[in-house]
């Protein structure tokens, strides 16, 4: 279709509305209501145009659809009048306290006042006042200046699928809110600051903390769970104030997870900000040369075998392939990045990585879940989920532990068993798969974690094989990993070496010193005690308790570092803020490290370092970019031991709190508060 | 009288519920919410004497169709016919637009306030018997002005008739409702006035 927009023809697909045929021509249109990701509301009257030929009076251009010849004038003087009308229309309510305002600087509506406000008003009556509600801890509301979008009521109950927001009552007094108080109850509630055009829905813990013009801005990539979104983080001297999300299409497209953005506070507290040494069974003060001495001491004369390694969920590549080639020179074996057991197999990237990949999901016909809960492992994995359970009701089955996933799921029955049954075709879900075009299925962490996890992983294997979702031109089967670094560290093989002891092995004691690099969720409870912990980390949290060296490291957001999220995707985190008191990039203690212990690793800078990882890792040369295959080689990951009878539970019990930095954030405790008294509520 | 704390409904709304939901095809219920949140209020008036829809009872019928509760919240409230909060046992609904009010709706206001003791709008008396509602033009105009008891229209009203009104409301009686001029209908007050020449058969 052509459209004619301000004398610019543009070409625009059928279906698109005259906004976004204005928008193809490089116009602004002013707007409210209208979000491209959303419903048309077509309430706020914003984006009125002129058309040639139709009826002389404005269009709201967002809601009315483009025509093939269609002549649009976005900048007439009837659109202008119509626009101040509407703008005037708009403050008559609004509240004019943008000084006080968190929005300010960064809201829609004081931006378009400036083009189409008058310089004063022509109402002298009072402006109506709207009590404000509780939404729980992260979301914070004026009400009086809500302008009636509701572009939170479209978001939460078509994007977040939790209708809970809602307009009540008419005119006047129509207001905005839930109508029963309660917290929300969704992992991707503080989207709706981002989409509320005023300042009616800001951050809870962002209250008059910044302005936005104060803030240096830095593009980078989010680490609190696998799926890596893009996210820019906003500082002020070496503080992080907040994160938003960065749109990246094949992630996140523009949204981002609760605990991502709101955990930021955890970067302040409980912070290790310079080395300790246990002397006398205490942990003391050190400075790096004394931390360093004490880990020489007693490494020296240690036999490599010995000594082993355990990384973190939050680790980078780069600190990562420092740590295994420190080990390597030391002679041990001793390396498992899989510090909660996970049965993965490295053998093939395939065999661990999200294969269909994130945007993938929305080609997918028919969905099979196994052991997860996608809702709090992975909101934005959930979220394109139910993207694309909305576009056609795909069937959708479950084996795992029943939850609220915001689309119907079909409950199959929470047995291992079940797999095998779909696998060998006597199961009914087996049939549906089979008659899917594009079948997928997601498997767990928590599939993966029990004793019979390889059988499991070999079988869901199967499961797909038998299927057909391992075909040349699509890839069906898909691991969904909780732990941003997981993939990176199986990429770069931070695993048991020949001979080799794994995560349980060394933590049942099958070493006399452990390298714990950021490990917090293993279970050092085991460890005897005359095993010699050194922990190098960002938090005073699990692995630092039990540790007798630690050495200060840096958080996500401190470092320059490489991660691969669950799709096998390769990105790069940037240095937004700087770390605390001695702390020190974590691959510079590690290379630092060496050389006290005799080993020097051959690399002084990052570059160089990250030089020597693409050239043994040529996978993680494809920044950015992930090539979707198929699946060419259908022979599966090697089985052990055999299926159990015992029902798959959940990875996460608390999606508010999963590693060290949220585990310090006094919001996520909040959070954790709130969600769990309602919990206790439903019972 | 508070927010009970279950709602249900009974067996002689059920039996209306069953004809109601026939209406619509099936994965259309939702279209039923304003007829069964009507149903909740008239069954809550004559269970208890208050007809109004509490919130339980809207979340009764959110699960019966299928909906968010939100959805049925922002319905009940946009109509001003569903009560959200108790009532008294008559709802006194005085009309107030224009013609009603060239006809003297402020005096069957006054006097509505006078007999009851109310002193706003949406105020129930101390008795708990009257609540006193504006309300906009109720398409009898010709008959103007109009007191809405319950579902009755009271016409052609004035300040003694309303007194007498709500006092035979108050012994329990119920006046028949229509013009309390003693005209039939809408026609003119005192007999007909026009075609008064046809000529008899
Ligand atoms: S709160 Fe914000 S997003 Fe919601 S309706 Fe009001 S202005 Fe729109
Ligand atoms: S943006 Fe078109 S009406 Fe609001
Ligand atoms: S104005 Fe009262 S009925 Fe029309």
């Amino acid at each position: 279709m052509k459209v004619t927009v301000d004398g610019i023809e543009v070409e625009v697909p059928p279906g698109s509305n005259v906004l976004q045929a204005c928008e193809a021509a490089g116009k602004e249109v002013p707007r409210f209501c209208y979000h491209e990701r959303l419903s048309v509301a077509g309430n706020c009257r914003m984006c009125l145009v002129e058309i040639e030929k139709a009826p002389p009076k404005p269009f709201a251009s967002c809601a009315y659809p483009a025509a093939d010849g269609m002549v649009v004038h976005t900048d007439s003087p009837m659109v202008r009048a119509a626009r101040r009308g509407v703008m005037e229309f708009l403050l008559i309510n609004h509240p004019l306290d943008c000084p006080i305002c968190d929005q300010g600087g960064e809201c829609d509506l004081q931006d378009q006042a400036v083009g189409y406000g008058m310089d004063h008003s022509r109402y002298a009556e009072n402006k109506r006042a709207v009590r404000d509600k509780d939404l729980g801890p992260l979301v914070k509301t004026v009400m009086t200046r809500c302008i009636h979008c509701t572009r939170c009521i479209r978001f939460s109950t078509e994007i977040a699928g939790v209708p809970e927001l809602g307009a009540t009552a008419r005119g006047e007094n129509m207001e905005v809110g839930t109508y029963v108080e309660k917290a929300l109850s969704s992992e991707l509630s503080g989207n709706l600051i981002d989409i509320c055009p005023v300042g009616a829905l800001t951050s809870k813990p962002y209250a008059f903390v910044a302005r936005p013009w104060e803030l240096t801005k830095t593009d980078s990539i989010d680490v609190m769970d696998a799926v890596g979104a893009a996210i820019r983080v906003d500082t002020r001297g070496p503080e992080v104030l907040r994160i938003l999300p960065r749109l990246n299409e094949d992630v996140n497209e523009e949204w981002l997870a609760d605990k991502s953005r709101f955990a930021i506070d955890g970067l302040r507290r409980r912070r290790l900000d310079h080395p300790w040494v246990r002397q006398g069974g205490k942990l003391v003060k050190a400075t790096w040369n004394e931390a360093f001495d004490a880990i020489r001491n007693r490494l020296t004369g240690l036999d490599g075998t010995k000594i082993g390694a355990i990384s973190g969920d939050l680790c980078d590549v780069e600190s990562m392939v420092a740590l295994r080639d420190l080990m390597v020179a030391l002679g041990s074996p001793n390396l498992d990045c899989r510090q909660d057991g996970a049965a993965l197999d490295a053998s093939r990237r395939d065999f661990y990585t999200f294969n269909s990949t994130i945007a993938g999901i929305e080609e997918a016909d028919a969905l099979l879940l196994i052991g997860t809960n996608p809702r709090i492992e992975a909101p934005l994995i959930n979220a394109r989920l139910r993207k694309r359970w909305l576009q056609g009701e795909i069937p959708v089955a479950l084996i795992g532990e029943a939850a609220d996933l915001t689309y119907k799921v079909e409950m199959l029955e929470n047995r291992p068993s079940t797999l095998a049954a779909i696998a060998a075709g006597t199961h009914p879900f087996a049939a549906v798969l089979k008659a899917a075009k594009k079948p997928m299925l997601i498997l767990g962490q928590a599939a993966l974690t029990r004793p019979d996890g390889a059988a499991v992983l070999a079988q869901a294997w199967a499961l797909a094989a038998s299927c057909g979702m391992l075909t040349p031109d699509w890839h069906g089967f898909n691991v969904l990993h909780t732990a941003a670094a997981r993939v990176g560290g199986l990429d770069v093989g931070f695993l048991p070496g020949v001979g080799g002891r794994d995560a349980a092995a060394m933590l049942a004691g099958g070493v006399d010193a452990l390298w714990l690099l950021g490990a917090d969720e293993a279970d050092v409870t085991k460890l005897p005690a005359s095993t010699f912990v050194i922990y190098q980390g960002h938090h005073g949290d699990r692995g630092a308790a039990r540790a007798d060296v630690i050495l200060p490291g840096c958080a996500y957001t401190e470092k320059e570092g490489t991660w691969v999220n669950t799709e096998g995707r390769v990105q790069r985190g940037q240095r937004a803020g700087d770390p605390p008191g001695q702390a020190r990039e974590d691959w510079a203690i590690l290379r630092a490290a060496s050389a006290v212990l005799g080993r020097t690793l051959p690399y002084d800078t990052v570059a160089a370092l990250r030089c020597s990882v693409e050239t043994r890792h040529p996978v993680l040369r494809n920044l950015d970019i992930l090539p979707r295959s198929g699946c060419s080689d259908t022979s599966g990951p090697a089985s052990r031991g055999t299926l159990s009878d015992a029902p798959f539970c959940a990875a996460i019990s608390n999606y508010y709190m999963t590693d060290p930095i949220s585990r310090a954030s006094a919001t996520m405790a909040a959070c954790t508060e709130a969600h769990s008294g309602k919990a206790m509520a439903a019972e | 009288m508070s927010e009970p704390a279950t709602f249900a409904f009974d067996a002689e709304s059920e039996v209306k519920i069953t004809k109601i939901l026939a209406k619509y095809p099936s994965g259309r219920q939702a279209s039923a919410v304003l007829p069964l949140l009507d149903l909740a209020q008239r069954q809550m008036g004559r269970l208890t004497g208050s007809a109004w829809v509490p919130r339980v009872a809207m979340d009764v019928i959110a699960a019966r169709l299928g909906m968010a509760p939100i959805r049925v919240y922002e319905v009940a409230t946009f109509y001003f016919m569903f009560n959200t909060k108790p009532i008294g046992k008559y709802h006194l609904q005085v009309c107030t637009t224009t013609p009603c009010w060239l006809r003297g709706s402020d005096e069957v206001t006054a006097a509505c306030r006078r007999a009851t003791g109310i002193k706003g709008w949406r105020e129930t008396s101390e008795d708990e018997l009257f609540t006193m509602t504006e309300v906009e033009c109720l398409g009898a105009c010709v008959n103007a002005p109009i007191l809405q008891v319950d579902d009755d229209f009271y016409e052609d009203m004035d300040a003694a008739k309303t007194e007498a009104l709500i006092e035979a409301l108050r012994r329990g009686e119920k006046p028949k409702p229509g013009s309390m001029a003693g005209r039939q209908g809408s026609a003119p007050e005192g007999g007909p006035t026009t075609l008064l020449d046809v000529p008899a058969e």
